[in-house]
């Protein structure tokens, strides 16, 4: 498997030599005490990895009964308050269980520190800890479901939330709030570490940019998580105790909450995707043998994403009777947040511009993550045009677009990065062509998913209904249809990922030949991750150091 | 694995020998030098007081919000608050965090007696802020101020009939002095939370401080709970005027 083109010499390693190293994190300690008390960053992702996976099942089955019910026009497989209590639960569990903690705390736990060269993330205890708070909150979200469910919708709508409803809506509120500590406490120790950990010679402008799009992303967490935290503490006193703070009749003001609400949740879209960008960057590099293009822009658009991310939220109310002077402003501020999400795409474009590409399944799953997600920015912004979004908002075109960026995007760049670094996390191999098979289902079944939403929203089709007149039964069909495809596509890798576990092949500390420093060191990495701390004395993505170093190796070694 | 990667920093076997503190029982394993330890310490302390003024942030929003709209609402009921319990109650915070500071210098100057001296007066100023905040909270209660089903407006609708120098609101108007008191009662209630958990954190800082754990040069616990003990002074210090000041100097 070599390729040469121009002066780039693509060879990637001889597998069958390799071999498992005898002591790592996964086998230096045995029992279940020890992965429920440990405080390595390594262990902490797996565990994430179980709970994430678990809860994203969970969301799916209910996205799964979602698109059941919606094959027929009438409400006929459920009733219409069960189906508002499957699409509630569906949102819950994929933005705050698996969405936000997915890539954070899988893949940004596992592989901050290596990136960095330290030994572990700043504060291990609080790792730790976040985990923890993430099943409390996760467990209280299944305690809501099972006691009876919740059909406020995953935005806790007041007055809906507040007066109107008789199902669990404090529970599930409380549930989201324990979540949310969870993301501050990733959230701080991500920083601490990114500036206080950093091997020597690993300036800011070495850094990985999976790491500059954590650092945004931590950064959206630490500041956007409290107000939301406030937000539902003040929803569920309203609901207890009536003290009127967003009810009318008392002197209160529902558009407070919407404004409480999306000062957090708007951001919250860029906690999911920022962590995805930056796993795009490290597999679009990999496989195209180059350095990054614009590596500055890239970096520094994540951080401009982050900024302009918060003050774009009003978006989500500009049929809610907020004056059409802020609309505009909060409208011209949506457009300037596509631009850096722009650069990115553009930025990794040129990146495969004459690049040694190889199709490897992560990279499959980065061109899916492209075109979903500039499909699913670009109708963002005709959502941010305030003529267009009063036809559009609240319809399935508005379901559709988020699904684009925030599954086509996100969910396709954890995917991308679970493929990317299992040779790193299990040091086996997944197996390679049932998995480009997947990468492939998924993107088909996705689009036939949501590419009927985008027709239908526009044909006026409100979202958050069980019923639909007889004539959209068609797109609803192949929509449902895309759905079954879709599940297929995320089947197959839990299966074949568990099987890999044990029969997969052995990948050798470097199978990809990436230039990151977690790929310098064993896989799967010991305990301490380096015996002794390394020194950055190269450029990041710096292929040819690389290559120097690969063919020392060999004469040292041979 | 690499050599170029596998090489020790000198800086940091220096930084190591200077201090001397390399085998100290609080230094983690995973920190390369005591010194990243207390500035990893420090910086994750600043991390989370930022999250605690945007937690606050939120009410102090909506408290700019229905001040504008209520403003005669707020003044009336802003004017039932005791401004001379307040000021004592602002006297004594600031004093216990005078006296925090004084216990961080304690621990940097190895001074154990006076450090624990310290952190004993901190803890009982801040139970002293707490009981007067009881005091005040207790009358609302008589009075029907407590936002809810129970709330009683007919002090601001009619206060000669309480003996108040006050002009009547008109009963849509009282009615919002709820807002006023609910805004109160969260922006206030949960500072006195944060004051609680404060005191254990106190607690348990005074055990391990008569101990002698902070007098030896590792006062990164001391250090770090000062600055949170601060921040809650300086929500105090917003939430004083913007609740017990603002009719001092009347527009009319």
């Amino acid at each position: 498997m070599s390729t040469a083109i121009g002066n780039t010499i693509v060879s990637l390693p001889d597998q069958s030599t390799a071999r498992l190293p005898k002591r790592h994190y996964i086998n230096n300690e045995y029992g279940l005490l020890s992965w429920l008390l440990t405080e390595d960053h390594k262990r902490i992702a797996l565990l994430y990895l179980f709970s994430v996976t678990f809860f994203f099942f969970i969301g799916g089955a209910f996205a799964g009964l979602i698109r059941l019910e919606l094959l027929t026009p009438q409400p006929d497989l459920v009733a219409a308050d069960t189906y508002n209590k499957f699409f509630t639960m569906h949102g819950l569990i994929m933005i705050f269980l698996f969405l936000v903690p997915s890539i954070p705390g899988v893949l940004g736990n596992f592989l901050i520190p290596l990136m960095i060269g330290a030994k572990d993330l700043a504060f291990p205890k609080l790792n730790l800890l976040s985990w923890y708070v993430y099943m409390a909150g996760g467990t209280l979200t299944l305690a809501a479901l099972v006691l009876g469910g919740v059909d406020t919708g995953w935005t806790f709508t007041t007055p809906l939330s507040t007066h109107y409803l008789n199902t669990h809506v404090i529970t599930a509120a409380m549930a989201i709030f324990i979540t949310g500590f969870s993301s501050i406490l990733t959230g701080i120790n991500f920083i601490v570490t990114i500036h206080r950990m950093r091997c020597p010679g690993m300036t800011w402008f070495r850094m990985p940019l999976f790491l500059w799009s954590h650092y945004a992303a931590s950064l959206l967490m630490v500041l956007g998580t409290p107000v939301l935290a406030t937000t539902l503490v003040l929803v569920a006193l309203e609901r207890l105790f009536g003290i009127g703070i967003f009810d009318p009749a008392k002197g209160g003001d529902p558009l407070l909450f919407q404004h409480l609400f999306w000062f957090y949740s708007h951001p919250a879209v860029y906690i999911m995707i920022l962590p995805g960008m930056g796993v795009v960057s490290e597999v679009i590099s990999t496989f195209s043998r180059k350095r990054i293009f614009g590596y500055t822009a890239v970096a520094f658009s994540s951080v401009a994403i982050a900024l302009f991310g918060f003050f774009v939220w009003e978006h989500h109310m500009f049929i809610m009777g907020v004056s059409s002077y802020s609309a505009l402003v909060f409208s011209l501020l949506t457009m300037l947040v596509a631009v850096p999400s722009a650069i990115k795409i553009f930025n990794w474009a040129f990146t495969l511009q004459k690049g040694s590409i190889t199709f490897e399944t992560p990279m499959l799953y980065c061109f899916g993550f492209m075109g979903l997600f500039t499909i699913g920015g670009l109708t963002g912004v005709f959502l941010g045009s305030l003529g267009m979004d009063i036809h559009l908002t609240e319809t399935y075109f508005v379901v559709a677009h988020f699904h684009f960026v925030m599954v086509g995007g996100g969910l396709m760049a954890f995917l991308a990065g679970i493929h990317f670094w299992w040779p790193k996390m299990t040091g086996r191999m997944y197996p390679e062509t049932i998995s480009k098979l997947a990468a492939v289902t998924t993107f088909i079944g996705f689009n036939l998913t949501f590419l009927p939403q985008f027709v239908l929203g526009y044909l006026g089709l409100p979202r958050r209904y069980a019923a639909y007149p007889p004539e959209f039964q068609v797109l609803n069909v192949l929509s449902t249809a895309g759905a079954t495809v879709l599940g297929f596509g995320y089947m197959l890798p839990l299966l074949y990922l568990a099987w890999s576990l044990k029969y997969g092949a052995i990948a050798g500390s470097n199978p990809w030949q990436a230039t990151g420093l977690e790929w310098q060191i064993a896989s799967p990495p010991p305990t301490e991750n380096f015996t002794e701390i390394p020194i950055m004395d190269h450029e990041v993505y710096d292929y040819e150091w690389l290559a120097n170093k690969t063919k020392k190796e060999v004469t040292t070694v041979g | 694995m690499d050599s170029a990667l596998a090489t020790t920093d000198p800086a940091d076997l220096h930084a190591g020998q200077e201090h001397g503190h390399v085998s100290l029982p609080q230094h983690r394993h995973h920190f390369e030098t005591v010194e990243q330890q207390r500035e990893a310490g420090s910086f994750g302390m600043w991390l989370f007081l930022l999250t605690e003024i945007m937690f606050f942030g939120g009410m102090f929003l909506a408290y700019l919000l229905y001040r504008n709209w209520y403003y005669p609402a707020f003044v009336v009921a802003s004017n039932q608050l005791s401004v001379r319990i307040g000021t004592i109650n602002t006297m004594v915070l600031i004093t216990s965090g005078f006296c925090m500071a004084v216990g961080v210098w304690a621990a940097e100057m190895r001074r154990r007696s006076l450090l624990v001296a310290m952190l004993v007066t901190t803890t009982l100023l801040g139970v002293l802020f707490l009981s007067l905040k009881y005091g005040e909270y207790h009358e609302k209660y008589e009075l029907h101020h407590i936002p809810g089903n129970n709330f009683n407006i007919s002090m601001f609708t009619n206060p000669a009939g309480y003996g108040i120098k006050e002009a009547p609101l008109p009963p849509d108007m009282a009615q919002k002095t709820q807002v006023f008191f609910f805004l109160y009662f969260a922006m206030t209630g949960m500072h006195a939370l944060h004051m609680i958990i404060g005191l254990g954190i106190l607690c348990w800082l005074i055990s391990r401080a008569r101990r002698g754990d902070f007098s030896a040069g590792y006062v990164a616990p001391v250090e770090n709970f000062a600055l949170y003990w601060h921040f809650i002074d300086v929500v105090w210090l917003f939430l004083y005027p913007l609740l017990y000041l603002i009719n001092r100097h009347p527009m009319h």
